[in-house]
């Protein structure tokens, strides 16, 4: 593994183990609900500060079941990573092709360059 | 995490939502200008807008014992500069409002302003005061984007403790309270968006080094030769 693809894996290992450990050490544990979000708790806030609140709007559409809202965010991290993934593959592809044609550029010049060479030392040979 | 749909009275939703509207249609004026100037930044812009999508429908448990997800705005505003992330952050929290009943449309105002306004300024100010202190790219990348990502859920709380002043200990305790919800849980994630925002560059510079050249984010080799010497000159 190159130095880079190292330092990338490692950084990587660094945010699977961010969110393990707070799983693993069970840091939820005292919670009624373990790792539930941060904006339902939010809600029970406001209700605990200003028990009359009522939300005054619903969202038009509510995803029917837990399954399928993580269905619809699984949706969501799958468009955002296939774009990524469009990106990063096409820039590679372009590189890889810049890098052949610059090889075959390279090649051809150099024959020329022999091409040249031998046409010049045939004239020189012709001059003398 | 957002404010909850409904969840802010009506004279906060109106308010937020006025002050983030010139912000956004700034941001889409700039974005259509970018993209008439540079047809080929297109596809990175898109990239940085998909990054957001990603980072955002990521919900990753905190040392809190609660759940929350990252920002991924740090990224487009130091490739973009922030008033082009305040257009990609409300595409992203629109499609979380109107498909995910995450976040909401009364409150969308409030969410463009902590998430695609506030949390990319932030970061892009904290990223642009570290480069020119010759912090290292990476480095000043890293905490760019840990700031956007954090200084969003720090605005989240203080909309909400604006909006709901405890009873007894007013708007500093509400801002303590909702402060320990969404600020303290986001600081791990912060840091993982950093890194994700790091990796994420790493692979840009190794890909694209013309387009982050043509962007101010590397500088060219001539330009750096000369600041070397500056910094010479300075240090003899």
């Amino acid at each position: 593994m190159s130095r880079n693809a190292k330092i990338n894996t490692l950084l990587l290992l660094l945010v699977a183990a961010l969110a393990v450990i707070p799983l693993a050490l069970g840091l939820g544990d005292h919670k009624e609900e373990p790792f539930a979000g941060a904006d339902g708790e939010a809600e029970t806030a406001i209700t605990e500060i200003d028990p009359d609140y009522e939300p005054w709007f619903s969202p038009l559409y509510e995803p029917p079941s837990g399954e399928i809202e993580s269905a619809l965010f699984a949706l969501q991290a799958a468009l955002g990573a296939g774009v990524l993934a469009y990106y990063f593959g096409l820039r590679r592809g372009r590189r890889q092709g810049e890098a052949r044609a610059r090889g075959r550029a390279v090649t051809q010049d150099a024959d020329a360059e022999d091409a040249d060479a031998e046409a010049r030392t045939g004239a020189d040979g012709g001059r003398d | 995490m957002h404010i909850a749909e409904g969840f802010l009275p009506p004279a906060h939703a109106v308010a937020w939502g006025v002050a983030s509207a010139p912000f956004v249609v700034h941001g889409a004026r700039s974005l259509i200008r970018d993209v008439r100037e540079h047809p080929e930044s297109t596809l990175l812009l898109g990239a940085s807008g998909a990054f957001t999508f990603v980072l955002s429908a990521l919900k990753l448990p905190s040392v809190t014992g609660s759940c929350s997800h990252p920002t991924g705005t740090g990224l487009g505003a130091i490739l973009f500069r922030p008033p082009v992330m305040a257009v990609l952050g409300t595409i992203t929290l629109l499609f979380q409002a109107l498909l995910l009943a995450h976040g909401g449309l009364t409150t969308l105002g409030a969410n463009v302003f902590s998430m695609a306004i506030v949390g990319p300024w932030a970061g892009y100010a904290v990223y642009r005061l570290l480069r020119r202190y010759d912090v290292p790219l990476m480095g000043a990348v890293f905490c760019g984007a840990f700031v956007a990502d954090l200084s969003t859920y720090c605005v989240t709380s203080v909309q909400l403790a604006l909006a709901f002043p405890d009873p007894g200990s007013g708007f500093l305790g509400a801002l303590g309270k909702f402060g320990s919800i969404f600020a303290v849980t986001q600081i791990p994630l912060a840091v993982s968006e950093g890194l994700l925002t790091v990796l994420v560059m790493r692979l840009l510079v190794q890909s694209s080094k013309g387009e982050l050249t043509r962007l101010g984010v590397l500088v060219t080799s001539a330009a750096g030769g000369k600041q070397a010497e500056s910094a010479e000159a300075v240090t003899r």
